[in-house]
């Protein structure tokens, strides 16, 4: 199962490697998105996926549980990379507005410097 | 009282929140911010004191015990780092009150401020490492906000870049920490570090010592992962640049200094010879890049980058002298820096440009601004009695005796650069024939002029006081030579 996950993972990072490397600032957004993704099934997969074990909750009386710690620390990094997407999503849309191009590549140019 | 090694991240988070209220009132906000930092800046001093005479104080979170818990760690080292954060903060939250414009601050600067602080203050002082992450979070996303806040064009561009450049170095961050919880499994960063010295650091924990230099490779901009930094600091207004040019760089450092003496001790012949070899690289790009540009903004963010390799490098050394060297340089670099940034901004306040040619013969009007740059400049250098001398002796000391004296060649050559890029600013812009430019109000080229010289004043003190600091600076080396130390303290066996 591990193993399965662990192609999957490697997959959606070439992904966004290959997005995050095109030119469309919406393409590259995409790529952050996949790239939170694998980096999230990741840390789920690492501590082992266990087949017949229960749910984290106490009140399911098993005799075993899946590691809980992976679980809080994938919480916290999904409500992370939201906040992070959000405020990139909207400096994109902002940056269209000002720059009127979405081409990373015409977002040359310091001012300033020779 | 044990909470007190808290109240430098709580102080700044319970303002930020109370400031988002008062958004409207921007007298109030600059008041309670000053004062607020004041009460930081307390707070960190009265740990230093706490620690140098009880040794490491730790705060488990809730009472769980040690490795179960969130345990805050001040150690001398954090405890320095925490109060000189503090204290930059300060004189940049003062210097922005003249500097930094209505609008920007009717819309959230000065909370956005205190959230960097919670940020770079957390981030000093945690023990677990996930929560350092989160730390770095809250100190980036706030970092964003500052880059783009007032969204001229340049601040947008680069703010993608940056942005882009950070979630890339998160993600890696976080699929560092899997990689290392799958191993050793757990978070507590002295329970990892004994962990490690159990199994006597396999093939792959080498492997996580490397993506750890990557993630704070990127984040403190290390020779290869530096391409982002010169034209996101350019961006920003001047006491921004001062926050991220003294902080941001330092908390990768920090974090590199913890994890390879702490965490990866065990097998220094790979990993620190990595670490020494991008050290070295590190040092000659970014004097390449300060010799280069005429512009005095960039001169300096290019030293920036000089000054990481500098520190790193006393880091990848290992012996007691070269690690007491880059605590003692980190923080002299730390106060030094986001004082230059400051002189420069006013330079610029008063051209109108920061452009090097254009200006010229400033010494004319403000002589005092000349000769506080000029002290400023030879500090950054490492003139003897001033602030840089003593960590660049020490490193060069030690890594003469860790027999590392290519590295030890290059930075004593690497000072020379760093002189002359900063004497060519003092050479054409404030010496030289004096140029036209706008008139402005003297009354706020000198408030921004002391603002900066409180800063200067400060590494002027820290070089002719080295003997009183010399102390606290071996007591925070100890640990890292040491970090059965650090165990201890935590793990409280």
């Amino acid at each position: 199962m591990e193993i399965l996950m662990a192609i999957v993972i490697g997959f959606l990072f070439m992904s966004a490697v290959y997005l995050m490397l095109s030119k469309s600032l919406l393409r590259i957004i995409i790529g952050t998105g996949l790239l939170s993704h694998g980096a999230h099934l990741l840390i789920l997969s690492v501590s082992g996926l266990k087949d017949k074990a229960a749910a984290p909750l106490l009140g399911e009386h098993a005799k075993d549980y899946v590691d809980p710690l992976p679980q809080a620390l994938i919480l916290t990094a999904i409500v992370i990379s939201f906040g992070v997407t959000a405020f990139f999503l909207v400096l994109a849309y902002r940056a269209y507005q000002e720059l009127g191009t979405d081409n990373v590549d015409q977002m040359r140019g310091t001012e300033g410097n020779e | 009282m044990n909470n007190l090694l808290i109240l430098p991240i709580l102080i700044p988070l319970l303002t930020a929140i109370v400031l988002m209220m008062l958004s409207k009132y921007v007298n109030a906000q600059r008041v309670l911010s000053a004062v607020s930092t004041v009460a930081t800046i307390a707070a960190s001093i009265v740990l230093i004191r706490k620690v140098s005479v009880n040794g490491i104080q730790t705060l488990n979170l809730s009472n769980w015990e040690a490795p179960f818990g969130i345990t805050l760690v001040s150690d001398m080292l954090s405890a320095l780092l925490v109060t000189t954060t503090s204290i930059i903060t300060f004189v940049v939250i003062l210097y922005s009150f003249k500097s930094i414009g209505r609008d920007r601050e009717r819309f959230y600067y000065y909370p956005v401020v205190q959230f960097l602080l919670v940020g770079v203050n957390g981030a000093f002082t945690t023990g677990d490492i996930f929560n350092l992450f989160v730390f770095f979070e809250v100190m980036l996303m706030s970092s964003y906000v500052l880059l783009v806040l007032g969204g001229t064009k340049g601040q947008l561009r680069e703010s993608i870049k940056y942005i882009l450049v950070n979630i890339i170095s998160s993600a890696l961050f976080v699929i560092t920490v899997a990689y290392l919880y799958s191993v050793v499994g757990t978070l507590n960063m002295a329970d990892i570090s004994m962990k490690i010295s159990e199994v006597e650091q396999p093939a792959i924990l080498t492997v996580i010592a490397i993506l750890f230099l990557l993630v704070f490779g990127l984040k403190g901009a290390i020779f290869p992962l530096y391409f982002w930094l010169p034209g996101s600091y350019f961006a920003p207004p001047t006491p921004i640049l001062a926050l991220f040019g003294a902080l941001l760089t330092k908390v990768g450092v920090y974090s590199i200094m913890r994890t390879y003496t702490l965490f990866f001790y065990h097998d220094t012949g790979y990993t620190h010879q990595i670490l020494s070899v991008l050290a070295i690289i590190t040092i000659v790009m970014g004097c390449i890049g300060a010799l280069a540009y005429w512009d005095v903004k960039k001169i300096i963010i290019y030293n920036i980058i000089i000054a990481v390799g500098v520190i790193l490098f006393g880091v990848s050394v290992m012996t007691p002298g070269s690690l007491e060297g880059s605590v003692y340089y980190i923080i002299h670099d730390m106060i030094i820096k986001s004082a230059l940034f400051l002189l420069v901004g006013v330079m610029a306040f008063i051209v109108g440009t920061s452009d090097l040619k254009k200006m010229g013969g400033l010494i004319k009007d403000y002589p005092w601004l000349g000769w506080t740059f000029f002290v400023a400049a030879l500090s950054l250098a490492g003139i003897p009695p001033l602030s840089g001398f003593i960590g660049k002796l020490l490193i060069v000391r030690g890594s003469f005796e860790g027999e590392a004296y290519v590295g030890a060649g290059i930075i004593l050559a690497s000072s020379l650069a760093v002189l002359y890029s900063v004497l060519k600013i003092f050479l054409n812009g404030i010496w030289g024939k004096p140029k036209e430019y706008k008139v402005t109000s003297k009354g706020n080229v000198n408030y921004l002029w002391f603002t900066s010289a409180i800063l200067v004043g400060l590494a002027v003190c820290y070089g002719f006081g080295a003997d009183v600091i010399r102390p606290l600076i071996s007591q925070a080396a100890e640990v890292l030579v040491d970090p059965n130390i650090y165990i201890q303290a935590v793990l409280k066996e």
